[in-house]
């Protein structure tokens, strides 16, 4: 087959994503250097107290919301696989259906649940007369951030469902496993290809979110709103330079690094 | 058919939770747009001022976004059929490392790709202020799920043998590409063309930095509506977007069930 060839059908792809992606990264990546700190700014993320903090509340946001998000599209996915009954088509088509939805959304749809005029204050003020309004607060980004992971987790763990051998699992109850321990020993083992690689994209999103916080609150202290604070209030370039620089490759590592794992399992166990 | 224990209508129970969770916030908002005070709930009456007021208000976000998405297809398409079929036929190290290049954009935050966007070619002028400036990015970050859907049917069906069938009766290469492996692959260019389009209508994260007073796409245009006007017009304009968004959502689920489907009714 004619290399030339194919050099030449992947040569447009390869330039409009060096000039547009590559070099202006390598150029953030300089500017994020260019200033009044030169290259300790990249370390200012972990030295200076406030960027730490919102680093670490970032992480542990996006952790929390993963850990949560994986256990219920775990329940719900695994659910809906192996069950049959008239509602599923329906219910699957609406667990998948806010896929798309741009972080914005995400965010409206958390003001409607739990804002100023939300269902949940509706409520809470019906039962206890105090209105529970946590819209606008990391609760409210935890909520919006659950909301906008759990469709695209439950496909990815519905797909790796379907592949599962239900016989091990009727093996397993046949020898006596409790529902507990099939789930433990069984299921959980089988689909964690599938947890790994929808967990990193969990994660990855959460952290590098920005429309969700942005309509909430600008106040809620997490990197991507310190980020964009730096660059338009501040006009801080650098400093908002180097962190974008950061926060993107401590995604783009996660997401490396979760492909490996699951790829290598996926193959130990094909 | 199974007997249905406790174990069943938990889980339906809390599979229903979660539906709730994530579809009641929606009705709710499709219903706060249409309503004439939403604090006094569904008896102030429904109306269509919101809607109209969002149409007259915002007309121009929602002209920019359908443009916007459709530059962004034609563009995913011309850079990335391509690109698929190069990567599914040359199966070396290089290729993973272009597969693996591309996706970047999706796992880089928008934020990230947008500042790099506005150091490297904000200071010419022209191009910083036009839809243009919008369209790179939005292209950047759509081109993988192209490339991925069309990879994977490229992958799926035997390319190599349909191409080799071909060229043994004399097709030249821009023959079987267009007509040997462009309808092979019309599921994948159809499913990678549908995520291109809801994606760039969505897309916010990287719009807010690229955009400017002139160039508002509809994201842009909401999160205006939602930090400045009342929660009935805000909901109005999310209603507008859902109208626009829904048709794609399921043609996206219809497209990615067709095949299935077709190849079992085949088998």
């Amino acid at each position: 087959m004619g290399h030339p060839r194919l050099f030449f059908l992947i040569l447009p792809a390869g330039i409009v994503f060096t000039a547009f992606f590559l070099l202006p990264l390598a150029q953030l990546f300089v500017i994020g250097a260019g200033g009044k700190d030169g290259l300790a700014a990249y370390a200012a993320i972990v030295v200076d107290r406030n960027y730490r903090a919102s680093l670490v509340a970032t992480v542990l946001l996006s952790a929390g919301v993963t850990i949560v998000t994986l256990v219920i599209s775990g329940i719900v996915g695994v659910f809906l696989t192996r069950n049959r009954f008239r509602l599923r088509p329906a219910l699957t088509a609406m667990l998948t259906f806010p896929l798309a939805f741009p972080g914005v959304v995400i965010g409206f749809m958390v003001i409607m649940l739990a804002g100023r005029q939300g269902i949940v204050g509706d409520f809470t003020q019906w039962f206890t007369g105090e209105r529970l309004v946590f819209a606008y607060s990391m609760a409210g980004l935890f909520m919006g951030y659950v909301y906008f992971s759990i469709p695209r987790t439950i496909l990815t763990v519905m797909a790796a469902a379907e592949k599962l051998d239900p016989r091990i699992e009727e093996a397993a109850r046949a020898l006596g496993a409790s529902p507990l321990r099939v789930v433990a020993d069984v299921i959980v083992p089988g689909l964690k290809p599938a947890f790994l690689a929808a967990g990193a994209i969990c994660f990855a999103t959460a952290m590098g979110a920005f429309g969700t916080a942005f309509t909430l609150a600008t106040r809620i202290n997490v990197l991507p709103m310190v980020i964009y604070t730096e660059f338009t209030d501040q006009a801080n370039i650098a400093m908002a330079a180097a962190l974008s620089f950061i926060l993107g490759a401590v995604t783009w590592l996660v997401l490396a690094l979760a492909r490996t794992a699951a790829g290598s399992s996926v193959a130990a166990a094909g | 058919m199974r007997r249905r224990g406790g174990l069943f209508w938990f889980q339906l129970g809390f599979t229903l939770l979660v539906c709730a969770f994530l579809i009641v916030p929606v009705v709710l908002s499709m219903l706060a747009g249409v309503t004439v005070n939403y604090q006094a709930g569904l008896e102030s009456g429904l109306t269509l001022r919101w809607v109209e007021q969002v149409w007259e208000g915002y007309r121009d976000t929602i002209y920019l976004s359908v443009a916007l998405s459709l530059a962004c297809l034609v563009c995913t398409l011309a850079l990335g059929v391509p690109a698929a079929y190069v990567l599914a036929r040359a199966r070396s190290a290089w290729a993973r490392t272009i597969e693996e290049l591309l996706v970047m954009p999706v796992a880089v935050p928008g934020l990230a790709t947008a500042l790099a966007l506005i150091v490297a070619y904000g200071t010419w002028g022209g191009f910083r202020t036009s839809w243009l400036f919008i369209l790179v990015g939005h292209v950047l970050f759509t081109l993988p799920f192209m490339v991925r859907a069309v990879l994977a049917v490229m992958n799926a069906i035997d390319l190599k043998t349909l191409e080799e069938g071909a060229a043994s009766l004399g097709a030249s290469f821009r023959q079987r590409f267009f007509q040997v492996i462009l309808p092979n692959c019309r599921s994948g260019i159809l499913a990678g063309s549908l995520m291109v389009v809801t994606l760039s209508m969505g897309e916010f994260n990287m719009t807010w930095l690229l955009h400017t007073p002139l160039t508002k796409t509809l994201p842009v245009g909401l999160a205006d509506a939602y930090a400045s006007l009342r929660l009935e017009i805000g909901s109005a304009y999310t209603l507008v977007f859902f109208v626009m968004i829904v048709p794609l959502l399921v043609a996206i689920q219809w497209a990615a069930r067709e095949p299935r489907r077709r190849r079992a009714d085949e088998a």
